[in-house]
Order: C-alpha cells, then sequence, then structure tokens
C-alpha cells in the first residue's frame, strides 16, 4: 500500500533487526541468515508448507520443488522466474501479489539475486537441526570467546567490566530479585580476593530466593494461576505447583526431571507425591463454569491450550496456528497438532464446571490422622448401615399413619424454633408427601427419607448421631489440608480427530492417535501407542533440537534483557536466525552435556567477562548496535512487575522472606473486581505477615491481575507468556506514588532511615541512597533533597494532622518515639528515593 | 498548584528522536526491547491512505447479548408460529449453548414493533427514544459472531480473535492514530450494571493491548472511589506536595540521565509528568456540575449515579478533550429467561441516553467525526428457552452505527423469515472492524503488526470486508 507507513515501518523494523540481512551481505549468502527471512515472510504464505492454500503448486521452502518448478536456475540470474517476478509491471505477475501488501525493499532482492548467482543452496532450518558445540576454551571461557568471535568478525570491540556495586546489583536483580544490603554491598568491595566474584556468585546460588527468581519465568510460559480464566474466573487449587518450581530451581533438578515430572509426574516409574504436583503443570488450563458452554466447545479448547503450552514452554514453536490449518511457515501440519492434543487425552477431568479440590498435599502426621477420621467414619457408617432396615420399615409405618401423611410436620409450625435448615428439609419432605404415592419421583422419595432419617424419627439415635459427627469431623479436618490439582490418566482416553478448520461441530474429521511431530527427529516407539511420558521423555532427549536451545535463549533473556533469538517464543521460521548461533548451539549443548543443570549454566553465564561488561553504550557503539545484539556490552532495563514490589518492601524492611504457600492478597483498590460474578467477590487484602510477602506469590487473577502487576507488565496468564512487554507508561508512576503499599513502603523506610541513621539530614539523605540504590548520593542529588525535606517539613509542622493522616498508611506499627511531622517529611524523600528510574532499573 | 513545565522539552527529546529513526522505534516498541513508549499523542500511522470520516469511536456493548427479537429485528412470522416446533430445516446440526439437545419451540416476539423516521424503519416500540433519531441511524440487522459463550464472544467481538492476548480494537485504534487527548488515556472503558441480576462478568482482557505496547490499553473510569485506579494522592499529601516530590523525582532523574544515555529515562520523566497532569484533568473530566440542567435533562441521570446515561454523558465530555476510542458496556442482557420483562427493564435503561448521545453530538457539531456503534457479542434465538427466555445465539444479532460518514436512516441485511439466521448482506464481525478502520481513515489489511509469524490484523488473518452499502 502506497500510503500508509505502518507496512514499511514494520518491514524496516523486521530486517533492522536481522542486522546480517539488512543490507545486501558481502562474501557468501547463507539461506537460513539471509534468504529463509525474507522467503518465509514474503512467500511461504502461499508456496510453503500449507498443502491447502499452496498456490501453483510451487513451494519455496523445499529446493528440489522449487527446482523442478522452475523457480529459478542456480546461477542464472537472467533465466530465473522468481527474479523476474518479484520486478515484473504486471500486476498479475508480480510477487508478492500486490493484494497481499508484501513488498521486498531493493537489498532484499538483491540479496535473492545474489544467492541464485552463488547457485541458490538451501539449509536446513537452523532450529530444527542439532545444535553443534564449538571447540572452544574450557566452558568457564566460552561464551567470552563466542562472544569475541563474533565481535572481530563486524569489528566491534568489548565494553570495560563494570565496577563492583554495579555487578553486586546486577546479579541480585538477575539471580535472586532482591536488592543487596549494604553490609553485602561493602563486604564485596572490600574482598580483594581474585576469586572475590566468583565466591559471590556462589553464595548468592545456594541462597533460597534464587528459586523464586527462576520460578517467576517458568510461572509465565506455564501461565500458572490462581483462577480457571473464562467467565466466572474462580479459584483452583495449584499453589503447591508454584511451590514445587521454586524448590526445584533450588535443590537444582535437572531440567529433562523438571520436564518429566510436569508432564508425565504421573506416569513415571518411580512416582511419587512430589512428582505428582509437578503434573499440575497440565491442569493450568482456562477452564469455564459458565452455564451454556458446549462440552465439545471446551473440550477442543484445551486440547488447544495444552498444545500451544508444549510448544512455547518447551519447544519455542508457534504450533497453535496448525489448530485451524497445515503451518504456513513451519512444517507442522494440523495432523502433528492434533496427534500432540491426543497425548492429553487421559487426562482425568470434568471438561465444564468446577474442578474437584486435588490430591491431598498431607504430612505422615495428617495422613495418620486423616485415616483415623475416615477409619471413624467407615465405621459409623457400617453400623447406620445395618440400623437402615429397621429405620425403613419404621419409615414405612410412619408414612401409612394419616397424622404424617397429613404432612403438617412440626418443623413448619409457626412456633417452631427449628433450625433453618431443619425447616428447609421439612418443606421439601412435606411438599413431597402431599403427591401420591406412586407419582413421587426418586427425588421426592428421597426428601422424604431424608426428612425421617434425621428428623421424624427418634429411633436409634446413637447411630445416626454418630454419622453425623464422624461425617463432620472428617470434613472439618479435610477442608484446610493443602491440596493441588494433578495429572491423573483414566481409560478410556478422549476420541481425538482432526478438526477442519478447528470447527468443533465438524466431526467428520479423521481420527488421530497421539504422535510426536513428524518434522522433527523421533524415537522409534513399536507396538503401542506413545503414552505422555513418551512425550515428556521426547521433549528432553538429546535428539530433540529445539527444547535446550528455546530454554537457553530465555536464560539468556534473563542475563541480557534480549534473547540470542529475539523471538523468544518461535525458534521457527518467522523468528530470527540468532546473529551468534555459535553460541546459542553452545549453550545449549553444553546444557545437555552437563547433564541438564541449570545452576551450572547460570554460573556459566554470569561469570562470563561478556556478563560483566558495563551496560552503558559509546555513541559509536550504540549507533553500530543500537539494541545490543551483539553483546559488545551489558544492557539496562526496568526490572519486572514482581521485582518492582520485592524491591520495595526489601528496602522499607517490611519484606517477608518466606519461601511458599498459599498465594497472597496485597492492597487493592476496593470494587476493582466489581466486573466479575458468579459468585460476587470480595477482596479482602491480607493482614499480617501475608500482607509483605514477594511479587511472586500475588494472588493471580487471571480476569483481574492486580493492578499494580498489570501496569508494569505482569501477564494475565491465560495464555503462555515468553516475553513480558517492558513498557513505561504513566500507570506505573501512578503505582508508585499512591497506591498503599508504596506508600505504606516509604513510611516504613523513613522510619528505618530515622532510627537507623542517626546523623544530619545529608548524612541521613545519603545513607538512604546506599540503602536504596547501593551508591552513595552525589552534592546535586544531595542538593535537591534537602530542599524537597524542607518544604515537607515546614508544611507538617504547620499542620500535623496531615502528618498523622500520611502516617496512617498501611498495617505496619510506625515507632512512637519518633516526631510525626518530622517522619512525614522523610516519608516523601523515601518515597522519592522509591520513584526514581534508577531504583527500578537494573544496568 | 501549576505543573512543572519541562514535559514539552521531554516531548521535543522524544520526536529528536523519532525523526533520526522511525523504524528504530517501531522496531523497539516490537521487539520489547527498552523502546520509547512514553511518545506523544502520535500513531504508527502517521499519514493516513484514506480519508478520515470518522476521529474518534464511542463504542456501546450490550454485554449479555441481547435479543435481536426483542429490540430491532420484527418478526411477524415468529409470532404466527409461536408455541409450534421450530422446523428442523433451521436448526439441525447447529451449533446451541445451552439449548443444545433440547426440544425447540417457536417463541413470538415479547413487544410490538413501530415504524420510526423517514424510513419508517420498524424497531421494537420499548425504544421510542432511539426510534426518534432513526434518521441518524444505520441499522444492521444481519450481524454474525463466531463465537456463543459470553467470554469468547466479548474476547471476538472486541479483538476478532477467540484466543486471550490479542489487542482490543480500542488498542489497535489508538496504536494507529494515537490520541489527541494531551492529559487523558487514549483509550477509556467504562462500565454499568443492569437492574435486572444478569450482569454477566467481564475480563479486563476485553481492553488489553495484548501484544501491543501497554501504553495502549484501555484504561477503566470508574465512578466510585478513583476514576483512574491510584488517581488520588495518599492521605495527607496535597496536590502541592505531590506537585514538589513528582518535580523531585523528575530532577533527580534528570540528573542520572546526564551520566547514562538511556532513552528510557526521557520516556519516565514525561509520564510522571503525564501523570500528574491526570491527576488534575481526570476529575476535572468526572465533574459534570458544569453541564447545564437542559443537557443532564436530556440524558436523563444524576451526575455521578454511576448509570449507562452518566457514562454516555462522560462519554461525549471524552470525545470533547479528544479520547480515541470510549468503549462502553452496558450489562445485563442475558435474558435467559423473562425476557420481556428483561428487556423492557433495559430500554428504560438505554434507550433515552442511546438518543441523548446522538442528539448532544450533533448539537455539538460533533456527530458527523465520531462513529459510534451499538452492540452486543451475539444475538439470541428464536426458540423459547424455559418458556420465557432466549438462548445464545451467534447466526443473527442486531447493531447498530451512527455517525462517523454511515449513513443514516439505511438498513442493511436481513435474517430469514424466523429470525433464525441472517440471509441476506451476512455480515461478520470482521467485517464491522473493517468497516470501522475504513472510517477512522485506516486501510484495515494493511494495518499489521508481526505477532507469532503473522502479520495480525484487527479484521482477521482471512480478512474481512469494508461494509460498503452502510457508508454515505
Amino acid at each position: 500500500m502506497k500510503n500508509s507507513v505502518l507496512p514499511f515501518l514494520l518491514a524496516l523494523a523486521g530486517l533492522a533487526a536481522q542486522a546480517s540481512a539488512a543490507v545486501p551481505p558481502l562474501g557468501k549468502v547463507e539461506f537460513n541468515r539471509d534468504i529463509r527471512p525474507i522467503l518465509s515472510d514474503n512467500c511461504f504464505h502461499c508456496h510453503g508448507p500449507d498443502q491447502n492454500h499452496r498456490k501453483a503448486k510451487l513451494r519455496l521452502d523445499v529446493r528440489e520443488i522449487a527446482l523442478e518448478k522452475k523457480a529459478f536456475i542456480p546461477g542464472n540470474t537472467g533465466e530465473s522466474e522468481l527474479l523476474k517476478r518479484l520486478v515484473s509491471t504486471d500486476n498479475d505477475e508480480l510477487m508478492p501479489p500486490p493484494e497481499s501488501n508484501k513488498k521486498l525493499t531493493p537489498d532484499q532482492k538483491e540479496t535473492l539475486k545474489r544467492w541464485i548467482q552463488q547457485g541458490g543452496e538451501y539449509q536446513a532450518h537452523w532450529s530444527y537441526v542439532s545444535p553443534k558445540k564449538e571447540t572452544t576454551a574450557p566452558a568457564r571461557q566460552a561464551v567470552d570467546e563466542l562472544v569475541q568471535k563474533r565481535l572481530s568478525a563486524i569489528g566491534l570491540k568489548p565494553s570495560p567490566q563494570a565496577d563492583r556495586r554495579t555487578l553486586i546489583r546486577r546479579l541480585y536483580w538477575d539471580l535472586l530479585g532482591l536488592p543487596p544490603s549494604p553490609a553485602e554491598v561493602s563486604a564485596f568491595l572490600a574482598d580483594t580476593a581474585p576469586q572475590a566474584y566468583a565466591k559471590l556468585v556462589d553464595r548468592i546460588l545456594e541462597s533460597p530466593h534464587f528459586g523464586e527468581r527462576m520460578a517467576q519465568g517458568w510461572m509465565d510460559v506455564v501461565r500458572f494461576a490462581d483462577t480457571i480464566g473464562y467467565h466466572s474466573d474462580n479459584p483452583r487449587n495449584v499453589w503447591p505447583y508454584r511451590d514445587w518450581v521454586i524448590k526445584s530451581f533450588n535443590e537444582n533438578k535437572r531440567f529433562d526431571r523438571f520436564t518429566l515430572e510436569q508432564v508425565a509426574g504421573d506416569l513415571l516409574p518411580d512416582a511419587n507425591q512430589e512428582s505428582r504436583v509437578g503434573s499440575a503443570f497440565n491442569r493450568l488450563i482456562l477452564s469455564t463454569e459458565e452455564g451454556g458452554a458446549q462440552p465439545k466447545d471446551y473440550e477442543l479448547r484445551m486440547l488447544t491450550d495444552r498444545v500451544r503450552a508444549i510448544g512455547a514452554a518447551w519447544l519455542g514453536q508457534t504450533i497453535g496456528c496448525a489448530q485451524c490449518h497445515d503451518h504456513k511457515f513451519d512444517p507442522i501440519t494440523a495432523r502433528d497438532f492434533y496427534s500432540l492434543g491426543a497425548f492429553f487425552a487421559d487426562i482425568k477431568e470434568p471438561i465444564l464446571g468446577k474442578r474437584e479440590d486435588g490430591m491431598i498435599l498431607a504430612t505422615p502426621e495428617q495422613e495418620r490422622q486423616l485415616a483415623k477420621l475416615d477409619g471413624v467414619l467407615a465405621d459409623a457408617k457400617k453400623k447406620y448401615d445395618a440400623i437402615l432396615p429397621q429405620l425403613d420399615a419404621a419409615q414405612k409405618n410412619w408414612e401409612s399413619d394419616p397424622a404424617a401423611l397429613a404432612a403438617s410436620l412440626p418443623e413448619l409450625a409457626k412456633d417452631s424454633k427449628a433450625t433453618a435448615v431443619d425447616k428447609k428439609t421439612a418443606q421439601l419432605a412435606s411438599a413431597a408427601l402431599k403427591k401420591e404415592e406412586k407419582s413421587r419421583s426418586a427425588k421426592d422419595k428421597k426428601e422424604i427419607q431424608t426428612y425421617f432419617r434425621t428428623l421424624g424419627t427418634d429411633l436409634f439415635v446413637n447411630e445416626r448421631d454418630a454419622l453425623t459427627r464422624a461425617e463432620k469431623e472428617r470434613l472439618e479436618y479435610y477442608q484446610p489440608l493443602t491440596k493441588c490439582l494433578v495429572t491423573v490418566g483414566a481409560e478410556p482416553k478422549r476420541v481425538v480427530k482432526i478438526l477442519a478448520r478447528g470447527n468443533f461441530l465438524d466431526d467428520t474429521g479423521e481420527v488421530v492417535k497421539a504422535a510426536l511431530p513428524k518434522y522433527l527427529p523421533q524415537p522409534k516407539i513399536e507396538g503401542r501407542e506413545p503414552t505422555r511420558l513418551d512425550l515428556a521423555q521426547w521433549l528432553v532427549s538429546r535428539e530433540n533440537p529445539l527444547t535446550a536451545r528455546s530454554v537457553m535463549n530465555r536464560l539468556w533473556k534473563q542475563f541480557f534483557g534480549i534473547g540470542l533469538s529475539k523471538v523468544l517464543d518461535d525458534l521457527g521460521a518467522q523468528g530470527e536466525p540468532p546473529p551468534n548461533s555459535a553460541l546459542l548451539d553452545w549453550l545449549a549443548c553444553e546444557f545437555m552435556d552437563s547433564g541438564w543443570d541449570v545452576k551450572h549454566m547460570v554460573r556459566t553465564i554470569v561469570s562470563s567477562d561478556t556478563y560483566r561488561q558495563v551496560s552503558t553504550a559509546s555513541p559509536e557503539l550504540a549507533a553500530a548496535d543500537p539494541y545490543n545484539r551483539e553483546l559488545a556490552r551489558q544492557s539496562s532495563f526496568r526490572v519486572d512487575a514482581e521485582l518492582v514490589r520485592d524491591n520495595a518492601l526489601s528496602v522499607a524492611g517490611l519484606l517477608v522472606p518466606k519461601i511458599g504457600g498459599p498465594s497472597v492478597k496485597p492492597y487493592q483498590p476496593e470494587r476493582y473486581w466489581e466486573n466479575l460474578n458468579f459468585p460476587v467477590r470480595e477482596y479482602p487484602a491480607d493482614k499480617g505477615e501475608s500482607q509483605y510477602r514477594r511479587g511472586l506469590y500475588t494472588w493471580w487473577q487471571r480476569s483481574f491481575l492486580h493492578p499494580s502487576m498489570l501496569a508494569f507488565d505482569a501477564p494475565s496468564r491465560e495464555e503462555s507468556c515468553a516475553e513480558r512487554n517492558r513498557s513505561n507508561i504513566p500507570q506505573q508512576a501512578l503505582v508508585l506514588l499512591n497506591d498503599p503499599t508504596y506508600v505504606e513502603a516509604a513510611r516504613a523506610f523513613a522510619a528505618r532511615i530515622l532510627s537507623e541513621c542517626k546523623g544530619d539530614a545529608a548524612q541521613r539523605i545519603s545513607w538512604a541512597f546506599e540503602c536504596c540504590l547501593q551508591r552513595k548520593a552525589r552534592p546535586e542529588e544531595l542538593t535537591t533533597m534537602q530542599a524537597l525535606l524542607e518544604k515537607h517539613l515546614a508544611a507538617y509542622r504547620a499542620d500535623s494532622n496531615a502528618a498523622s493522616l500520611l502516617l496512617q498508611t498501611g498495617q505496619a506499627p510506625t515507632p512512637e518515639v519518633l516526631d510525626k511531622p518530622e517522619l512525614a517529611a522523610w516519608v516523601h524523600i523515601a518515597r522519592v528515593l522509591l520513584n526514581l528510574h534508577e531504583t527500578i532499573t537494573r544496568a | 498548584m501549576k505543573a512543572p513545565n519541562f514535559f514539552q522539552q521531554t516531548r521535543r527529546v522524544f520526536l529528536g528522536r523519532t525523526t533520526q529513526g522511525l523504524g528504530a522505534v517501531a522496531l523497539a516498541s516490537l521487539a520489547g526491547t527498552p523502546s520509547v513508549q512514553g511518545a506523544p499523542a502520535l500513531g504508527v500511522l502517521g499519514t493516513l491512505p484514506l480519508p478520515q470520516k470518522a476521529k474518534r469511536v464511542i463504542w456501546l456493548s450490550m454485554a449479555g447479548g441481547p435479543s435481536h427479537l426483542e429490540t430491532f429485528d420484527p418478526k411477524p412470522k415468529l409470532g404466527e408460529m409461536d408455541g409450534q416446533p421450530m422446523p428442523e430445516s433451521f436448526t439441525k446440526g447447529q451449533q446451541l449453548a445451552q439449548l443444545q439437545g433440547q426440544k425447540l419451540n417457536c417463541f413470538g416476539p415479547q413487544h410490538a414493533f413501530q415504524k420510526f423516521g423517514k424510513n419508517q424503519t420498524e424497531i421494537c416500540s420499548l425504544f421510542p427514544q432511539i426510534g426518534s433519531v432513526m434518521d441518524d441511524i444505520c441499522l444492521v440487522r444481519s450481524m454474525t459472531t463466531d463465537a456463543i459463550n459470553h467470554d469468547p464472544a466479548h474476547m471476538f467481538m472486541n479483538t476478532g480473535s477467540q484466543i486471550a492476548g490479542r489487542p482490543s480494537m480500542g488498542s489497535w485504534v489508538t496504536y494507529g492514530l494515537g490520541s489527541a487527548a494531551a492529559d487523558l488515556p487514549g483509550f477509556v472503558v467504562l462500565t454499568s450494571l443492569g437492574k435486572g441480576g444478569q450482569n454477566q462478568p467481564i475480563a479486563a482482557r476485553q481492553w488489553s493491548s495484548g501484544f501491543l505496547p501497554s501504553r495502549y490499553q484501555g484504561v477503566q473510569l470508574r465512578s466510585k472511589g478513583d476514576p483512574v485506579l491510584y488517581l488520588g494522592n495518599p492521605a495527607g499529601v496535597n496536590l502541592e506536595q505531590q506537585g514538589n516530590d513528582v518535580e523531585a523525582i523528575n530532577a533527580l532523574n534528570r540528573q542520572h540521565a546526564k551520566l547514562v544515555d538511556d532513552p528510557e529515562i526521557a520516556t519516565r520523566i514525561a509520564q510522571y509528568e503525564m501523570a500528574f497532569q491526570m491527576q488534575a484533568s481526570v476529575p476535572e473530566l468526572m465533574n459534570v456540575t458544569g453541564e447545564t440542567a437542559a443537557t443532564l435533562e436530556l440524558y436523563g441521570c444524576q451526575p455521578g449515579d454511576g448509570s449507562f446515561a452518566a457514562n454516555c454523558l462522560l462519554a461525549r465530555r471524552l470525545a470533547e478533550r479528544g479520547v480515541r476510542f470510549i468503549q462502553l458496556y452496558h450489562k445485563d442482557w442475558d435474558h435467559h429467561g423473562g425476557i420481556k420483562e428483561g428487556v423492557a427493564l433495559k430500554a428504560q435503561e438505554i434507550d433515552r441516553a442511546c438518543m441523548a448521545l446522538i442528539t448532544d453530538l450533533k448539537q455539538r457539531g460533533m456527530l458527523e467525526s465520531t462513529l459510534i456503534v451499538w452492540a452486543g457479542e451475539f444475538g439470541r434465538t428464536p426458540m423459547s428457552q424455559g418458556g420465557s427466555g432466549r438462548d445464545h445465539h451467534n447466526k443473527a444479532m442486531s447493531v447498530w452505527l451512527a455517525g462517523g460518514g454511515v449513513q443514516g436512516g439505511l438498513v442493511y441485511g436481513a435474517t430469514d423469515e424466523l429470525g433464525y439466521a441472517a440471509v441476506e448482506d451476512v455480515a461478520t464481525v470482521h467485517d464491522l472492524h473493517a468497516t470501522m478502520l475504513n472510517q477512522l481513515g485506516i486501510q484495515h489489511d494493511a494495518f499489521t503488526v508481526k505477532f507469532q509469524g503473522l502479520d495480525a490484523k484487527l479484521s482477521g488473518v482471512e480478512g474481512g470486508k469494508v461494509l460498503k452499502k452502510v457508508l454515505s
């Protein structure tokens, strides 16, 4: 389209991102790096893997077919149809067709020409072939070696190493998500041993907060949330899974085992309570309790949800596209899609309506107690069953009694003091008794029986009471026990059919069995249908080219702000071939060679010189590599939503560093949930220590995520999210300025400043800077802050009532010894510090 | 107190950067890399390819699924067949919600219809006020949708997809066009409850920006408490003190920016300015005491009563202030039972307000530049549910448009004689989106953003078509 700049911008964006493809490459054109992105984006839609949408029977993703159809003649640019079509002046001939709104840049055309000139060679798609490990120096230096190799090839030089204060702050953000204390900073600054940094890394990796930090990203890709997602968005029991993830990272559980437990924790030969909790992964889908929902509709939604999650969390593939048709860009067929879905057809679960409570996670003592109560209940039930024939006989007599038939049961009398429940029971029975005996439904009979057995007789009081008591005691003990939705397999499996265009009403599709995607290497499984365990083992098999790459690419992003391949959720044709593919391959191989050792990989990356560079760029470097794709420096970026909170609470001294437990409810604006219904919901903010937990533990309401989290781009987790937005919007300012959590944090921080630092105002301001930013205040900062302090002090001295009001925000107590106007003024100093860009930025 | 005056300056900082490389900005915001998201009110589209008939949209979402048969689609034949079995030729093998597998009987329209306007358009007699402005309304009786349950159907109506995580139409539009409102969000959402007790839940994802930058997400204005979340100062902090703090924060951020060349800092400074300005501009917006008695009477609302009518008045005030996309939800249209009384109650709640909005905008010369859309998420069955209601239905629904270059007085499309399915000029949600974008000056099939390898569009992968016949 001529007049719109958007397609142009987007085309430009796509190209600029692939630095190497922005201009025709010097020297040898490489298919994966230079050609596939152009063909995929502009041609594969009609000349790619999707056979139903293929035009002129031509596919350009397979060289043999392209040659057979004479799309191009290697070495002969003059006779190559493909090139002619690109420049045709006939709109019927021109490719891509004008109505597609796609257009190649002159540079792209030149690149294609040069490629054909050089023989038009293809390469298998980079991420579908096994990663190769380049021979390098010891693992410790491999990252640097591969980065520097690339840098010297493109003529860039690495940046200097960051100072220690920056490094410790960076490590704490990246590995723990919490700020270091001033004491920890001083200790590190003072440690002159050559191994000081390595020691620091080791110490940090042993912190129990490491698991929390690592869990955060995993929660996003598996879309962990406390609620079901659709419509009423009611709660479900899954939080033990979150704790399982934290524990797994802390214990450095091998990533392959971590995978097996999630996909097939119930099917493992050594399945146990822990592995079953891991299998809650399969239950993290969206579900509905809406009245008019169609089972077939939601059966399909649940299947597709699971397939998309496997694609996103492990494979880095946008498999979801193949729900309706063969994938347009990658060789994923609709058959592959539904065959993957069939792996989950054994999962026992309601398609519609409320989820079950889930597996009880009891301690041995609780298990004993529950077994005891079950025993008491069984015993009471047995005795009760024994008296039933006599009770039934008595009921028959009672029913034949004219007084009873009149159905004016005593509970219904005007002056009756019966409980509401008993009255209801009597009403139902009375209504049923009024009917002719033969016209009573089974339900009517049941109502009469219930009335008689609970209220209508004096017979066997002991037996009946014993049963009621046993039931009540068991329920009271059961209810508060921890439970978790887990995977339970059951026969028969649901039948899975290929649905044309994803239409669940079309029942004519072919039935498929569980099978692994045909375009990827796979094990031989003969004589039986593969199971979820086979799927899990395949995900983490040495032959699978995707999983290790995809996981390492995301890990890299955690430490550099951007993946080695920029598109985290798509390693396929429409993703980005990594500019430094040797590095991603090395990491993937090392990950597998090390026995899927996550801590080893973390240590390897953060120990590199590459990681330790400064994040500031010289103007030349910024111009040459504006998005830091080449790693000639570190990156700086705003931290994730949870860490914004964790940092403020930690600096304020309010943070309760407890690990795990049920999700918590921080302060939230009133009526924020007013649009939820069935039932209408209250949001009681937690009291006491639950109010001061890390952001990771915030109650995750999918349809109304906590607004402070949302403002800082935490995802709703309705879909898998490999990459959060990183926005910079006014709502973030409003949250940090006015959310009671942050006002209270400022108040507590101010109290700390006054209680823990006994100096003059300047010394106290400087102390606060060290607390919050791990650095000293600069003179101009001191001036700004002192002037601000004086202004506020004067105002609160004049209006001590306002001071009292400000100090009442939040539940945390205020030390009585502090002067209120003075404390109130310092709240503002603390508040300004908590609001600074630097405070919420990892550099 | 006067707002600190460096907003202009940071705007220039941003504009300076953009002129250096527009591509870089687009790249940054799409890649999720550190980006300049505090951009001023410019959209990514810049110069528009098509004439811009509508400058803004007011979308009236009738949540729950209004029955077309008791609002805008007269079906006398259905009345004649009341109580008789629904002919199987209509329903065989069709997707129904709660009626699936049940005996299907015709259920006649529960209210009379009446003719309005120069073209004598027949609409339900419960809506005389809307009838009185029928000449400004283009009625589409042939709308259809893909989804049949509330939540997926809202998602489809708002994002063109039933999968969560796609941007809502308000986000698309503000992303493309930006907003002329300097101190208000470009995309604003208001909700109101009905009195009938069928208030279906609405998830915040309905106004989410999905994969577009978060600054394009809808901001909900609430009638009680802080109108925008966290808008109010903490207790014990007055406006001046708040301003002092914002000034200090920005001063320290500027000092920091001298040491590290990070464009995010300039954006952060601009956003603190914006936030502080919103603390004044939003209460001013919400305060309708300056409206004349005649205006309040036109809408028939009490200031701040949280009603649909009050939200319509706010919609006009938002439109005046340059807000690009204003979406109102009015709930309680889910009439599985008691539809006769239910729709009558809804009519009381919305009839006058809809007329007032059209009339008020017209009086102010703003109707032509404002596209109003009235739509539910699906229609309802001509078959009875439980003897007094209708089930969800996706094969036929009525929506209407006004202003923004659509033809007033027109009726577009028709359903079959029982109102079961749209049969003439069948329109889809994608078509509706395409038409809206077209009126905003956007070529809908070229307005794309790369997501998961696809050129994602509001008007769908398969593409909608502009409903040319409804345009004037």
